[in-house]
């Protein structure tokens, strides 16, 4: 009788996973029609759908809900009927997999994204033809390795900035010129250093150790071989004795700046802009910095693509462009934007060989992408796991 | 036409009588089905990944068995110091709620009358009414520099302990007290009054009767109780991201190797090492005999 049970209950169980086995195989025949990224764009637009979601980097997609006076979202959403939904995320990996998990019409992507979006064909190939304003974008801006493909555009060029040093007037002084701060005299702000949470961090290291180690010979902060890796590693490891924490969530920073917990460390404009206790200031170091040139792209799957070539020509039109990149703190994409705002100078906006001395994020790759062909250069994924090792 | 429905159910009831496998069959497939599915296939399928590798252009999963990731995660330092570490705040976390929830629950169960036992199991599961996340941010605020903590502390010449993994012990033994607390409550109300009583007719001290008597019957609620504390800190990743400074434990290892990596294979390998570690300890728990009583 015993045996009897086992042997039905095991027919049961064989049933079960018989059921579990054939949906799966339906899951996987019905997720594979998904791509399309790898044809060629779209020729024509028609209808306005009723909504876009959009993925982006906070103040990106201002509706004046943060604030009353910034908004340029509800213009968007009465010219077109396209109800705008914005999501923001914190780092270029964060919104990698928001991207693979699919449900975004438009994203914003910074350079060190943008190829692993296309890589996965997570993005299609926009035609710019679509998009009227495309035309006024700096030409110093187009078809750059990280936002087009053997010529072939993946989306509109957004703004770009850098990566600025921030601190506690209070606590740090005289005001720091030098990156200096957040490594080598990292000791004497001990537990109140902060650094950026992600693999990409590692470039900043790079760049300090551009000016501080020339014997190292790196030329690009993003092309390092396996030496100038240790060498950034070791700088890191270092530093990371005294942080207080990393930030990836901008609020986290933004709280952690204003009740004292981090006193310097790495930071956006945009951040600047939000403290509210006035005792932060923000320099852009004698090394260089790192920074971002972001592009708006639209995801394979978009549910919405008119309404979201309506919003990559509607962002880079000369007034929205001018109010959402004079809100995070970069540069404009266009001199036509530069007419709607008053700081455009400050931002260097338009000085093409100002906009080359930034270190802008790419994603690191095997091929070195300062031209070295004699030796292999260390990709993202050691990056990561480099990154893993410093923080231990 | 009634006459022929009321037949045919007739007919089909009988038909099931008659073969109790069918009936049986019918009456398991789906929730069977749905436990296969959820949790025995859905894991599987995940674990499995541990054993295959990424393509480093595409960052897709590929079919192509290795033991690179497991070894990977066996050998490299920072997978040995994460798991230390992770191991080590877990135990303390334990040790921890049991301390803090053995009194509570005697008081609940032995002590208080009936309208103030019934007061303070709402007390008890009332956190669990709030979301995590806000307890976790509420806990970072309390250990701020300037906060609730070093406010309460300061008089006395203390200060807050800062973010780091004090931060995330404490934070954690409160997350997880209720579910520590639970367990040994019911398992004290197991416990009959008569048999304290019967200690102390027999002339043992009340430390006595605590030590002879009632640990020894509550100790697989103890057990049941540390597994929840013990389980769910080494899986969590969220509250030392909070208040656990620079830190990191094996979730965010997981986590980062997903979400920055872009690696699942090694995230599935490192997800390994709660697994296995929870094993070892039920099987420790096991040769105790502690789960027979469960």
């Amino acid at each position: 009788m015993r045996r009897l049970n086992f042997r039905r209950s095991g027919a049961l169980v064989g049933l079960a996973i018989a059921s579990v086995a054939a949906l799966t195989a339906c899951g996987t025949a019905g997720g594979g029609s998904g791509g399309g990224a790898s044809g060629a764009p779209t020729d024509e637009l028609g209808d306005y759908e009723d909504a876009v979601s959009i993925l982006a980097w906070p103040g990106y997609v201002e509706d004046g809900s943060n604030d009353p006076d910034v908004d340029w979202v509800t213009p968007f959403e009465e010219e077109t009927g396209c109800q705008v939904t914005a999501k923001y995320y914190g780092t270029s990996d964060e919104a990698l997999s928001l991207m693979k998990s699919g449900g975004y019409d438009v994203v914003a992507a910074s350079g060190d994204l943008t190829l692993r979006l296309v890589a996965g064909d997570l993005v299609q190939p926009v035609n710019t033809d679509l998009i009227p304003n495309y035309e006024n974008v700096y030409d110093f801006l187009k078809d750059k390795s990280w936002n087009s493909v053997d010529g072939q555009p993946y989306g509109v060029p957004h703004g770009y900035g850098a990566n600025l040093l921030m601190y506690n007037t209070d606590v740090v002084q005289p005001a720091p010129t030098s990156w200096d701060v957040v490594f080598d005299r990292a000791a004497e702000f001990s537990g109140k250093v902060t650094a950026y949470d992600s693999p990409i961090y590692i470039a900043d290291a790079a760049v300090y150790l551009m000016a501080h180690k020339p014997e190292l010979g790196i030329e690009n902060p993003y092309a390092l071989d396996e030496t100038q890796l240790a060498a950034a590693v070791d700088l890191l490891k270092a530093q990371r004795q005294h942080i207080g924490e990393y930030w990836g969530d901008y609020l986290k920073e933004i709280q952690a700046f204003e009740s004292g917990t981090s006193v310097v460390g790495t930071t956006w404009q945009v951040i600047q802009n939000s403290i509210t206790t006035g005792n932060t200031e923000v320099v852009l170091p004698e090394e260089g910095a790192t920074g971002w040139s972001d592009t708006w792209m639209i995801a394979s799957d978009a549910e919405a693509p008119n309404c979201a070539y309506a919003w990559l020509n509607y962002i880079a039109s000369p007034e929205a462009n001018a109010a959402a990149t004079q809100y995070f703190g970069e540069a404009p994409s266009s001199q036509e934007a530069c007419e709607f705002r008053d700081d455009c100078e400050a931002y260097h906006a338009g000085d093409a060989e100002y906009a080359e001395q930034i270190w802008y994020w790419s994603t690191p790759i095997a091929e070195c992408l300062d031209g070295r062909t004699d030796v292999q250069c260390t990709d993202y994924s050691q990056w990561t796991a480099a990154w893993q090792e410093i923080k231990g | 036409m009634s006459a022929t429905t009321s037949t045919r159910r007739h007919s089909v009831s009988a038909f099931l009588f008659e073969h109790a496998r069918l009936r049986l069959a019918l009456l398991l497939t789906a929730p069977l089905f749905w436990l296969g599915l959820v949790y025995i296939v859905a894991l599987a399928a995940l674990l499995v990944t541990a054993f295959w590798t990424v393509d480093s252009f595409t960052g897709e999963v590929r079919i192509e068995w290795t033991l690179d990731n497991i070894v990977t995660v066996l050998t490299a330092s920072v997978y040995q110091s994460v798991t230390l570490r992770t191991v080590g705040i877990a135990l303390l976390v334990t040790v921890i709620d049991i301390l803090l929830a053995l009194p509570i629950a005697f008081f609940m169960a032995k002590v208080a009358g009936p309208r103030l036992q019934r007061a303070l199991v709402i007390a008890v599961l009332t956190p669990l009414w709030a979301s995590y996340l806000v307890k976790a941010y509420s806990w970072r605020t309390v250990l701020s520099p300037e906060g609730l903590f070093a406010w309460l502390v300061e008089p006395i010449g203390g200060s807050s302990p800062g973010y780091g993994i004090p931060a995330t012990v404490i934070t954690l033994s409160y997350l997880w007290l209720p579910y520590v607390i639970l367990p040994i409550y019911a398992g004290l109300e197991r416990v009959p009054d008569s048999l304290l009583d019967a200690s102390s007719d027999l002339g043992a001290k009340p430390w006595r009767t605590v030590r002879s008597v009632v640990l020894p019957l509550l100790y697989p609620a103890v057990i049941a109780g540390s597994i929840f504390s013990f389980s769910l800190t080494l899986g969590d990743y969220i509250a030392v991201s909070i208040v656990g400074g620079a830190n990191q434990m094996l979730g965010n290892l997981v986590y980062t190797n997903v979400g920055t990596a872009n690696n699942l294979p090694l995230a599935a390998a490192a997800a390994l090492i709660p697994i296995a570690i929870i094993m070892v300890y039920l099987a420790a728990v096991r040769r105790t005999g502690a789960l027979d009583n469960l």
